[in-house]
């Protein structure tokens, strides 16, 4: 239908080369053509938080990059982390503190949460609500996804 | 959680913290729900909707999309002139043969190679349409002369390609109508000495549950159907679907991936759901078809919208002596669960408080507005909005206090209603109690009272409300069981097969908590298996508050049983009575001593290969002692009966109308918290869609189109916004209730706007009877800048 664009990136600390067509996004790419399903698609539009993944350190929804600016970047998603030991304290403490229930918006919120403790390793009450403030749950009332990042922070040096 | 399970295992696994068994996967980003699912083979589908409110259909034009390339698949209600009307009343063709009766209504579908293919070929389909009158409000709709939505008979060819009226045609846009009497209201009004009457408005919401929605459909080699699913309700949508298609229902099989968020949104089959197997039975292939967001919103039910008109009175003593209660619901254009939601709402307006005279007529009106379903409470956040606006009402119309008022009118334990709901279990008036205590509600509303006229644009107002829910099942069908089966194999690993549907809330860690109870042993030992209809025993699925209680007495029976058969294997081989043995830390021991005799794996291994092997597997059936309601609506419909109460503090700005909810204090009877972490789960997030219900979430239809399909302008609460939460479990230990527990899902969520509209009026003296409190809406209501919802002129 149209030309695809070359592209070379690193994703979760593996060299990528992929051809993908110029209306395709990071989380098309990622679900449809890597088989990476952790990132979810929620919205589409930037709005819900469940495909947010990790951008040369930066938090980026990946439904509104496009595939194309991939190219010459680093990629992580919440697949790349199985062994980072920040994102392990965060699974843990979801798990723990009940911060878990149709898990549908989980992977996005401790991406979020990881790159905020990234920045500011203990954060207060306060910034850590800001901090997931742009992802939506709909079922936890958010209450203990804010206890378990809490408890995360204090687990982190 | 390698501390926790030692723990459980050697003491009672009741009242713990126990975390989601599937919570480690999901937080992973391992679990496959229905969108990671992909098929060899696949292809993808998607629908045309309408671009007209109200019209007829001219022509439809697929050639265009039929010759792209990459595409299998284009069909219209010409293609399968056997379909069959889906929903409550059977009103609604999946595709729409001669025409559309709202934006959201499917004319054609596709499937192709690729999604981009699907929606590509979606644009080549022309439509021509005649326009007809929209009609929007129940008003319009009831005025005499009004365009009719289901004027004619809705009729498919019969079994021999006769014509078969399979829906009346409603000459008066009238969908649906429930009428409920108790006691004589004039009697009631003769012995009142104040009366309040007000009308009320309660909007449209919808369930943004965050994984969109979707389905997959395949058929075999020999006709047999399988479906992944997120439905809530498998067995009853398995015999549904197989009369849609005129299948034998055995060769249907529905698989439940998980779900991402339920919240009552997939109890009813939607139009989407036959349309894939339409196209994976005209294809050959497995059919994929996921929504966008924007389908989402304008393809999903919505809650029940209600206009309710409610007269209430009461003795100067303090006793309610009538309530006297009409509503129209806007039906939308065809009618699915939300119709039925005055089910729920008599039993609040009947039974929340004492009220011996009660009278409820409802009628839910057809429009051309999007249709409603069913929705986490079900109705009862509507009735209670207004019950608990008069108890407010009518307490300082006599000078009393509103808690004790409250008490006062409140039921209590061992009360039969007028309606027949036999309260065994009734926590209420500690609810009460314990939630003004603890919130200091009596001593912040007389101090918000008294700074009325103080001057300061920032308000503060504490509000209260109550509710009554089912708690033990709802027998709305002829059986509201569930079965469970129970395997354990020789290395004691129990394979626990229930009926019953995990969504989120967390019943399968409740249930194998339960199965442990009963076995003695670790959490590490249980298995659930509960999302496959070939393999789990039925069960009516997850609505009304029941898994915890309904499923969870089923694993309770199934693990007794299981229980008997090893205690007895153990009684054989050690040559003693089986009543002096019990099952202790995944051991048999000697019930009076706690002398361990042998370990449950190696007895379970003695039994499976002995000459007489033996199995342990156990099935059983729950069905609850409650009855179907009859014509008047009467009887003990639930098992058990759950109720809390909760306060709000909420700060107003009166110079910009926005209402912050500053805390919620919750006292809820629950009858036993069997799982403390997923109880409190339960509540918060209850709790915060209740909060979003009343103060930011608004789906906007104007002249039956929905203007907000977005995250952007639907606003659901995010993290900052939310309150402070205290939240206290009344434990009744309910004697039919498993381990004493009761059903809690819908709860949280039924009081907050109530106590919200209180608050506002205990903080500003001004009472607003229309939602949602978004700041526009406060602002107009504080400075007299806008009308109160009015009853409708032509009823």
């Amino acid at each position: 239908m149209s030309v695809n664009i070359e592209i070379a990136f690193k994703l979760n600390g593996i060299d990528m080369r992929a051809k993908v067509s110029p209306g395709m996004s990071t989380l098309e790419m990622l679900r449809d053509e890597l088989h990476l399903t952790g990132s979810k698609y929620g919205c589409g539009e930037g709005e819900c938080g469940a495909c947010t993944i990790n951008v040369d350190g930066l938090s980026i929804n990946s439904c509104l990059m496009f595939a194309a600016d991939c190219d010459g970047r680093e990629i992580v998603t919440i697949e790349g982390l199985a062994s980072d030991p920040r994102t392990e304290a965060l699974k843990k403490s979801f798990v723990a503190y009940g911060a878990v229930q149709c898990g549908f918006c989980t992977p996005g919120i401790i991406m979020q949460a990881r790159n905020l403790l990234e920045k500011t390793a203990h954060p207060t009450p306060e910034q850590i609500r800001r901090g997931i403030e742009g992802n939506l749950c709909r079922c936890t009332g958010y209450k203990k996804i804010i206890e378990a990042i809490i408890e995360a922070s204090a687990a982190s040096p | 959680m390698g501390t926790m399970e030692k723990t459980a295992a050697g003491s009672s696994l009741i009242g713990k913290r126990i975390p989601k068994m599937d919570a480690p996967e999901k937080a992973g980003g391992k679990t496959r729900y229905i969108h990671d699912i992909d098929l060899p083979g696949q292809l993808h589908a998607k629908i045309l909707r309408s671009s007209e409110v109200h019209a007829k259909i001219l022509s439809i034009d697929t050639s265009a999309a039929r010759a792209l390339p990459g595409v299998h698949a284009v069909i219209t209600a010409a293609d399968v002139p056997w379909q069959r009307p889906i929903g409550v009343a059977k009103d609604h063709l999946p595709l729409k043969a001669d025409r559309v009766r709202s934006p959201r209504d499917e004319i054609a579908a596709v499937a192709a190679e690729s999604e981009e293919i699907a929606s590509a070929a979606l644009k080549l389909i022309k439509v021509a349409y005649e326009p007809l009158p929209v009609v929007v409000t129940a008003e319009e709709s009831l005025k005499p002369g009004a365009t009719l939505v289901h004027g004619e008979d809705l009729i498919v060819p019969g079994p021999n390609g006769e014509p078969h009226v399979v829906h009346k045609a409603s000459r008066d846009n009238v969908a649906m109508t429930f009428n409920y009497d108790q006691g004589d209201i004039a009697e009631g009004e003769a012995a009142s000495d104040v009366v309040v009457e007000d009308v009320f408005w309660l909007h449209y919401v919808t369930h943004c549950c965050m994984g969109v929605s979707g389905v997959i459909a395949e058929f075999d080699a020999s006709e047999n159907l399988l479906l992944y699913s997120n439905t809530q309700v498998p067995f009853l949508h398995k015999r549904e679907f197989a009369e849609l298609l005129g299948m034998d229902p055995g060769r249907i099989r529905i698989i439940q991936p998980p779900i991402g968020g339920g919240f009552g949104s997939k109890l009813d089959i939607y139009p989407f759901e036959p349309i894939a197997i339409y196209l994976a039975k005209i294809t050959r292939r497995p059919i994929k078809l996921i929504f966008t967001r924007e389908e989402e919103f304008i393809a999903s039910p919505t809650r029940q919208p209600v206009l309710l008109k409610m007269r209430s009175g009461c003795s100067k003593d303090g006793k309610l002596t009538f309530r006297d209660v009409e509503t129209v619901h806007d039906n939308g254009a065809y009618t699915s669960w939300g119709a039925t939601t005055p089910f729920v709402m008599m039993q609040t307006i009947s039974s929340l408080y004492r009220v011996p005279n009660c009278n409820y007529r409802t009628r839910a009106i057809y429009t051309n507005n999007p249709y409603a379903g069913s929705f986490r409470g079900y109705g009862n956040l509507q009735a209670t909005f207004a019950v608990e606006a008069h108890m407010d009402k009518l307490a300082e119309a006599i000078g009393m206090d509103p808690l004790e008022f409250r008490l006062l009118n409140a039921q209590a334990p061992g009360e039969v209603t007028p309606q027949g709901m036999h309260f065994k279990s009734c926590g209420f008036r500690d609810c009460l109690r314990i939630a003004a205590s603890r919130s200091d509600y009596q001593a912040k509303f007389r101090a918000a009272r008294a700074k009325w006229e103080d001057g300061n644009p920032i308000k503060r107002g504490v509000g209260m409300a109550s509710m009554l829910h089912v708690g033990g099942g709802a027998k709305i069908y002829p059986s509201d069981g569930c079965g469970t089966i129970i395997k354990i194999d020789d290395f004691a690993h129990v394979t626990l097969i229930t009926g019953s549907s995990e969504i989120g809330q967390g019943s399968e860690t409740v249930l194998a908590q339960l199965a442990c109870e009963e076995l003695a042993l670790p959490m590490s030992a249980v298995s659930v298996v509960n999302s496959d209809t070939d393999i789990k025993p039925w069960d009516v699925g997850v609505h009304a508050s029941r898994t915890t209680f309904i499923a969870g007495n089923s694993v309770v029976g199934a693990a007794r049983k299981a229980k008997a058969k090893i205690l007895g294997a153990a009684a054989a081989k050690f040559d003693r009575p089986a009543e002096t043995l019990d099952l202790r830390e995944s051991c048999v021991v000697d019930k009076a001593s706690g002398k361990k005799l042998i370990e449950i794996d190696k007895l379970i291994r003695s039994l499976h290969f002995s000459d007489k092997a033996d199995l342990v597997m156990t099935t059983f059936y729950y069905e609850p002692p409650s009855e179907k309601q009859d014509k008047e609506f009467r009887g003990d419909v639930s098992a058990a009966y759950a109720w809390a109460t909760q306060v709000v503090e909420v700060e107003v700005d009166t110079e910009t109308g926005i209402v912050k909810l500053l805390n919620i204090t919750g006292a809820h009877d629950v009858g036993r918290v069997i799982n403390r972490l997923g109880i409190e789960g339960q509540i918060e997030g209850g709790v915060v869609m209740g909060q979003g219900y009343a103060l930011t979430e608004n789906l906007i239809v104007e002249n039956g189109v929905i203007r907000n399909p977005n995250f952007r302008d639907y606003k659901l609460v995010t993290a900052p916004e939310i309150p402070d939460m205290d939240v206290s479990f009344i434990e009744t230990m309910d004697g039919e209730g498993p381990q004493g527990a009761k059903g809690v899902g819908e709860a949280p969520a039924i009081c907050i706007a109530a106590a919200v509209a209180n608050a506002i009026y205990n903080g500003t003296g001004v009472r607003i009877t229309a939602l949602p409190f978004t700041p526009e809406n406060v602002y107009r209501a504080l400075h007299s800048n806008s009308q109160p919802p009015t009853w409708i002129a032509s009823a």
